[in-house]
């Protein structure tokens, strides 16, 4: 292949340059997660492991995260349910209004966080329903929905309809069909749809600010925090969260490009 | 039941029909949907046109028809209106052009290496795992007033003494470009993964250099790359609230259409104002994505 002269050598030294601004605020969040809190000053103070260790001596920040670790799983394991069935029957099912309820299934990703929270918290109180947990896991449902749509119809569009053919053409019944052949074949784009709605449930701040009453959730404690200073329990958290999270993608990344590899090879 | 599938399968456009599996399959999502996302806009526009209860206390209001609200809102937010879709243009194209680069990098040089490539996708979208009020806050103390960037600024006369970084629109800006990245560049590397580099030997075969091949080959193809990209940053910095805010990188006067909204929402609780202002930012949202997506000729992107 020819070479082009901008690849050469300006395009990875800005790629280099460009990913350490991305991670930037990472490393700040873990270099301060280990800031000796006793000293009420902001900037560095000294190093301890004194926030990991006793991160729930900080008793608020710890109950926020159990808030949002409970209201993310419920979310997610709702909306991977729902947007699954609606990604199924869009994208294998003939029907009337099809493209009508495409659109409706679009609308939410096109529509701002800030508009949704206001007009679900309008809903809530016309009809008089008081806001807490059950109203920011309705909230979280609402707008995870349509990604899990989005990413369940992306996996079926790269199935070959042939092995279900197969299955049907064998006598399978349809149920069978489906939990033998279908379901299967579509995990691994149903779990990358879960992942991905638990990540935006755990860190949304918007919907939640209209939709909380006085319940806390670990971004509405960071909020709040932030005009004073972040402590440092709340940077172990973030760090801990990220680290479990970025293991559990690479996991699966690496286990696909790898498996691309072997196949590369083969061939 | 499977032959009745595949005889209505062969007839038509190839996808079977069972109306009661299909209704199985929508109708949960589509009664959520119902309740939580299409009457809260029905709400929404009710709640905009409330009248104030006389004597009424704080967020006491009476269903009217005040459309005197949206005059109201647009004429004492008039500032804030225009200031969050500057802002939002600007840090779209902002993370446009950051984004670009990284996205070719991935999905063209990297092609031929699965692991690199793997790696280097994780790496962005791994600001997405780490709370994006913390990234926030992570800039907030590099603007701080006794920050080293602030001190270099000041030492090299770059800023002025009564100058300050944090509550700037530049500090605003960058904020909203460096939290919407990720929304930017995957969409592009989905589209530029696609590109066929043979079309790129064409061009330097026929003596283009590889600036007008980019511009006469590359760039027209990641067209769809870059429309959904956009959108999927422009929407959400139009409506952010959190980087604008004081508790982060600015000050009132950066307030964004989403501050106004909150604060009349959850502070002030008038109701009718924050509602109004939703209408009319959804209104503009609609407006402005179907006219792009009319002009880039990307309509099949829904």
């Amino acid at each position: 292949m020819r070479r082009f002269s901008l690849g050469k050598y300006l395009l990875p030294t800005y790629v280099v340059l460009a990913f350490i601004f991305l991670m930037f605020p990472i490393a700040y969040t873990f270099v301060f997660s280990f800031n000796d809190p006793f000293k009420n000053t902001p900037g560095w103070q000294g190093f301890t492991f004194d926030n990991w260790t006793g991160v729930c001596n900080n008793e608020a920040v710890c109950q926020a995260f159990g808030n949002s670790v409970l209201i993310a799983v419920i979310a997610t394991i709702i909306s991977t349910i729902l947007g699954t069935m609606l990604a199924i029957a869009v994208s294998r099912y003939e029907f009337k209004f099809r493209s009508a309820t495409n659109l409706l299934l679009f609308l939410p990703l096109a529509t701002p966080e800030v508009v949704m929270g206001a007009g679900l918290a309008a809903q809530f109180f016309n009809v008089g329903i008081p806001r807490g947990l059950g109203t920011i896991i309705v909230g979280h449902i609402l707008f995870t929905l349509s990604f899990v749509v989005v990413t369940v119809k992306a996996r079926i569009a790269t199935l070959d309809p042939k092995l279900e053919e197969a299955g049907r053409d064998l006598y399978a019944p349809p149920t069978q069909v489906f939990m033998k052949i279908t379901l299967p074949l579509l995990l691994p784009g149903i779990m990358a749809a879960a992942l991905l709605s638990l990540a935006l449930s755990f860190d949304d701040y918007i919907v939640t600010a209209f939709n909380s009453g006085t319940e806390t959730t670990f971004p509405k404690y960071v909020y709040a925090a932030a005009l004073r200073g972040i402590p440092p329990e709340a940077n172990v958290i973030g760090s801990a969260v990220f680290f479990f999270a970025i293991a559990l993608v690479l996991v699966f990344q690496l286990g696909g490009a790898l498996k691309r590899k072997r196949h590369a090879k083969l061939k | 039941m499977s032959t009745q599938v595949l005889v209505k399968k062969a007839k038509s456009t190839g996808k079977p029909k069972n109306s009661k599996v299909v209704l199985l399959l929508l109708l949960p999502g589509i009664f959520y949907l119902g309740l939580f996302f299409i009457t809260p806009f029905a709400s929404l526009i009710t709640t905009s046109l409330q009248a104030p209860v006389l004597g009424g206390g704080i967020g006491v209001y009476q269903p009217g028809l005040e459309f005197g609200n949206y005059v109201f809102v647009v004429t004492e937010y008039l500032d804030q209106i225009i200031r969050s879709f500057i802002y939002a243009t600007l840090a779209t194209l902002l993370a446009l052009a950051i984004s670009y680069p990284i996205a070719y990098f991935i999905a063209v040089k990297a092609r031929n290496k699965p692991v690199l490539q793997a790696l280097l996708l994780t790496l962005v979208i791994a600001p997405f795992f780490i709370s994006f009020l913390l990234r926030t806050f992570a800039w907030k103390q590099v603007f701080g007033q006794n920050s080293w960037l602030s001190t270099i600024l000041r030492d090299t006369g770059l800023m002025a003494d009564d100058q300050f970084l944090l509550g700037s629109s530049f500090a605003v800006v960058f904020g909203l470009t460096y939290n919407f990245i990720p929304f930017m560049t995957l969409p592009l590397y989905t589209n530029l993964e696609r590109l066929d580099t043979a079309l790129l030997e064409a061009g330097s075969d026929l003596y283009a250099t590889p600036t007008s091949t980019f511009w006469k080959v590359t760039f027209p193809l990641s067209i769809p790359g870059i429309t959904s990209g956009t959108l999927l940053t422009f929407i959400p910095v139009a409506g952010d609230f959190v980087t604008a805010s004081g508790n982060f990188l600015g000050t009132p006067n950066t307030s964004m259409i989403g501050n106004v909204i909150e604060a009349n929402y959850i502070t002030i609780q008038d109701f009718p104002s924050a509602s109004a202002l939703s209408v009319l930012l959804m209104a503009a949202i609609v407006v402005l994505v179907s006219v792009y997506i009319r002009r880039t000729g990307t309509e099949d992107l829904l």
